[in-house]
């Protein structure tokens, strides 16, 4: 049974607890089950079914905390993990840097979880992969993709009182369709928490739509462009900055440290139309309310109209700077506009439209410089149009110079990471100056 | 060894919430656990149960893979410990064909019971996809090894080296940073032990016991004045070794610029230079943009092997099989097949080698159970060959696979990865030193920074860990803010010397990411240091705010 009701992952807690007798303890218990489906050359290459649930506990003596894990539920194989961590514990040096474990608190019950998804089988997977084949047999491309659903729950208990438990669902789905001559390529991606939302078949269409629109890609010189940032490009770009953290910013090694030291929170860091936020109880992206060390979630502004409102502390630094903790975002939703990519496409006059990007790596963290590529669709746009389909550049840019390089932002959408997988809400967006360094023959 | 000393300081912190963010990690364990060994009598029983289940059900190929997965991290910054944790991820994955296609299920219940419910569970997979269509699997012959085994040769296991002594060289090596200087220091030892049954439907049943080590730090010093920061990592590889990495020897170290490591690591000497290296590199001179001669030393060549020729060469790539993640290769069959490709000059040897010593893709039989081997990928410049597996052999016209199938755990399917790929030595005598000596303007580049490669392996981009200008034969100085683009097939045409096999050295990297869902394997690259002409080079400073 790897996914537990709240009612028998509390009366499982409860009774591992009552064998501790060490000062503070915290026990926790996960699973999930799931599965995937992957394909290439118009046929299934692998696919799994996996389900797996497992029980932590942490006992503490002052600052030495020990940890054992099971996956066994017996009586006496719960008292035997509750009797290893103790061990484990007593064993260990101080930590200067442990927090003592946080009492009750009333989390609200998140909206991540969706029974639909959750009812997700081998042959529905297989049946949705077979919409996606259904497009590019009838175009007469070749489809490569990959299709993954999983249903997990996490539930934590501790001697302080604490009870939290969340139980959430998640479906990603992406398509690239290539032609037989390996000269044409488009690519779709979609995340959702409800399996209903997800559209094989038209996100298929739309991936077989940039690769014919692909075919015939000139080369034109890399340099400084105006571009349109499609979601899935943006949010590959943009992840990388997602992190607001205020121990390595005032350790001055971090892109939000200040010359001469201290932060900049408060300060207007990027283009006054950017606003970053996360909510749990956001519809779209939703998460857990709780974080796994007992601190609620709550919706927390991080940059507002381009001014950095929050940093996020940990327990331990929040305390040893006299502040109050943050936990840092459990989602990021970027406020967009009402443009669609067409009208912002419309409204330019010369630039390069950017379907997805790839293999993006830190070059410099200080100014968060970033290189990568364009791939599955780059388009060069004039007078308001799509012209002719170019090839793909290498970039060299920071999303903190491309911010405050902002023109216009489109309508948010669901959009997720082609490397991290994780979901985001982010606009398409429009950016002046975005520095393409040298040109690639990747199709 | 006592009990107490090896379990001392494990279980600090908050528990798997402090465990580093590594996928397939598994459960937390006490250490003397990792100690224990499951009894391969038992292993080929529990097999069987699968085996014959999935034949019972109608496979016509099945393997069970029984594998415990350990895992060990001391990690430590400044004067302190964060977090000793030892891991175990124990469990079954099984693989089979039925109507001719693949299906694949895992579980961690691992009981004859447990394994064949999974094996059913496998073949339900695998008939639900065959009905999507497609060609049917075709897998080179493989003749059954028997009962066979297969163990990392290495001098002292990590796993029984108490951590007391773990935690002690990471705090002194942290020290001797903070003393030179240092703002901050974080230093890691990652130990890893899998112990991994095979059985197969073919008749092998084979047990292997593979260790890896790596020992990393990284050291940061900052101008809070001038508002910047810079770092140096360390030039350990991880590697294919027990504990034994960890003891210095003077023969095992290359004397330059800067110490260099062949298969003894001295981090104490490392950290060092590390410290003194961060503060120069603030001061040091941003680089002119524009064309170079670069001099490229094994601890930075490595990752430049794995993105643009162990990448390109993997023949599922090749196929388009990877298309939706990692992407396709420009070594195309017809590439190929016309066997007058000239991938790079007639310097550049390449071998892909699953049984070199020390290295991290070394194993006795892969993870389909095919005994390993060395082949040659490109000969003099001309490409020769791909990396490929039982199912993909046919198509390259061999009648048995390359050994190249892994999976990163017992709940991860196996696939086509990287066996160790490396450029071979200069044949003529040729020391870093003489080849410097002829280099009128160029950077000679330490170490490995950032990486990126498109999806179909033509243009790259690396940074480093070291820059130093050569002008006129000689080192004038560092440089900052490196770093080199070129076209794959470009760059190694342009490979003009590669210095003997005195300057012989692996890398490699834990973390090699490919397939969906993403699994991480570890592959070493092996070079001499390497001279390639008129190289361009970009400025990467930038300024935010």
């Amino acid at each position: 049974m790897p996914i537990y009701t709240k009612e028998d992952a509390q009366a499982l807690l409860k009774k591992v607890l009552s064998y501790s007798k060490a000062e503070e303890c915290e026990v926790s218990l996960g699973g999930s089950e799931g599965g995937n489906i992957r394909y290439a050359l118009n046929a299934v290459s692998t696919a799994g079914d996996v389900s797996t649930v497992g029980l932590a506990v942490t006992s503490v003596y002052g600052k030495k905390a020990g940890t054992a894990t099971i996956d066994e539920f017996d009586d006496a194989a719960l008292e035997r993990v509750v009797r290893r961590s103790e061990e484990l514990a007593q064993l260990a040096p101080e930590n200067p840097e442990y927090m003592p474990m946080l009492g009750p608190s009333d989390f609200p019950e998140s909206i991540t979880y969706n029974a639909n998804t959750a009812a997700m089988t081998p042959s529905s997977r297989a049946e949705m992969v077979g919409k996606s084949l259904e497009v590019t047999k009838a175009a007469n491309l070749n489809a490569a993709g990959y299709l993954e659903n999983s249903t997990g729950f996490s539930a934590v208990m501790n001697s302080k009182g604490l009870f939290a438990y969340n139980k959430s669902s998640d479906v990603t789905f992406s398509v690239t369709t290539r032609n037989e001559a390996g000269t044409a390529s488009g690519y779709a991606a979609r995340g959702y928490t409800d399996v209903s939302k997800l559209d094989t078949y038209t996100a298929t269409k739309i991936a077989a739509s940039k690769a014919n629109g692909s075919l015939g890609a000139r080369a034109i010189e890399p340099g400084k462009y105006t571009v349109i940032l499609e979601p899935v490009a943006a949010t590959y770009m943009l992840e990388n900055m997602f992190r607001f953290d205020a121990r390595s910013a005032e350790e001055g090694r971090s892109f939000l440290s200040k010359k001469g030291g201290g932060t900049r929170l408060g300060e207007q860091l990027v283009d006054p139309k950017v606003t970053i936020y996360s909510d749990p109880f956001n519809p779209d992206l939703p998460s857990s309310t709780w974080t796994g060390d007992g601190l609620p979630r709550e919706k927390t502004m991080w940059i507002d109209k381009g001014v950095v409102k929050n940093l996020s502390y940990s327990r331990y630094w929040a305390e040893k700077k006299g502040v109050k903790p943050l936990p840092g975002p459990g989602n990021i939703i970027m406020e967009g506009g009402d443009a669609t990519i067409e009208d912002l496409i419309k409204s330019t006059e010369r630039g390069i439209l950017v379907s997805r990007l790839w293999y993006i790596r830190m070059v410099d963290p200080q100014s968060l410089l970033l290189t990568g590529l364009t791939r599955d669709g780059t388009f060069y746009i004039e007078n308001g149009k799509i012209k002719f389909p170019v090839k793909n550049f290498r970039f060299n840019e920071s999303p903190i110079i491309m911010l405050n390089n902002l023109e216009a932002l489109g309508k948010q959408e669901r959009s997720i990471s082609v490397e991290s997988y994780r979901s985001y809400l982010i606009p398409p967006m429009k950016i002046r100056d975005f520095t393409f360094s040298s040109l690639s023959d990747a199709v | 060894m006592r009990r107490r000393d090896f379990i001392y300081l494990s279980g600090i912190g908050a528990g798997a919430m402090m465990l580093p963010s590594l996928s397939g990690l598994g459960k937390s364990i006490d250490p003397m656990q990792a100690l224990e060994t499951v009894d391969p009598r038992i292993k080929k029983e529990l097999a069987d149960a699968g085996l014959n289940a999935a034949k019972a059900d109608g496979a016509s190929y099945a393997d069970v893979r029984i594998g415990r997965y350990l895992n060990q991290f001391v990690i430590t910054r400044e004067n302190r410990v964060l977090n000793v944790a030892n891991t175990e991820s124990y469990g079954v994955g099984i693989r089979v064909i039925a109507n001719g296609c693949w299906g694949f299920a895992a579980t961690n219940e691992v009981t004859k019971e447990g394994i064949a419910k999974t094996a059913k569970r496998a073949v339900a997979v695998a008939k639900a996809n065959a009905k999507i269509g497609g060609a049917p699997v075709q897998l080179a012959p493989q003749k059954g090894y028997g009962e066979v085994s297969w163990k990392t040769p290495i001098e002292k296991n990590a796993f029984e080296v108490p951590i007391k002594e773990k935690v002690d060289l990471l705090l002194s090596a942290n020290a001797a940073a903070m003393e030179g200087g240092a703002n901050f220091v974080n230093s890691l030892l990652f130990a890893v032990n899998e112990q991994k049954y095979f059985a197969s439907t073919d008749g092998s049943y084979i047990d292997q016991d593979v260790h890896r080590l790596y020992p990393t730090f990284n050291v940061t010093k900052i101008d809070s004045a001038k508002g910047a920061f810079e770092s140096r990592r360390s030039l350990s590889a991880p590697v294919g070794m027990g504990y034994e990495y960890l003891t210095p020897l003077a023969s095992e170290t290359i004397q330059g610029i800067t110490p260099r490591y062949k298969k003894r690591y001295n981090m104490l000497e490392d950290i060092k230079f590390a410290t003194k290296q961060a503060g120069e590199k603030l001061s040091a001179k941003s680089v002119e943009p524009g064309k170079y001669d670069l001099v490229l030393d094994p601890s930075h060549l490595w990752l430049t092997i794995h993105e643009s020729v162990g990448h390109p060469t993997e023949l599922d790539r090749v196929l388009g099989y990877e298309a939706n993640f990692a992407g396709t290769s420009f070594l195309t069959l017809d590439k190929w097949k016309s066997g007058d490709f000239h991938f790079g000059s007639k310097n550049v040897n390449i071998v892909g080698d699953k049984t070199q010593v020390g290295s991290l893709g070394a194993v006795g039989y892969d993870d389909e159970g095919v005994k390993c081997k060395k082949w040659d990928i490109i000969k003099d410049g001309i490409l020769v060959n791909y990396q490929a597996i039982r199912d993909q052999a046919h198509i390259i016209g061999l009648n048995e696979s390359q050994g190249c199938c892994y999976a990163q755990s017992w709940q991860d399917v196996q696939f086509q990865r990287m066996p160790n790929v490396s450029l071979q030595p200069g044949k003529a005598q040729l020391s870093v030193d003489d080849m410097i000596k002829n280099v009128e303007k160029g950077i000679y580049i330490v170490g490995d920074g950032s990486f990126s490669i498109d999806q179909q392996r033509y243009n790259f981009q690396f940074g480093g860990q070291l820059f130093y200008e050569i002008k006129d034969g000689k080192i004038a100085g560092m440089l900052n803010d490196v770093a080199y683009q070129a076209n794959t097939q470009e760059f190694w045409n342009s490979c003009v010397q590669v210095c003997d096999d005195r300057d012989y050295r692996l890398g490699g990297s834990f973390n090699d990411g490919k397939g969906q869902p993403s699994q991480s394997s570890a592959v070493s690259h092996g070079s001499s240091t390497t001279r390639f002409n008129g190289v361009n080079v970009i400025n990467t400073k930038r300024k935010i705010g």
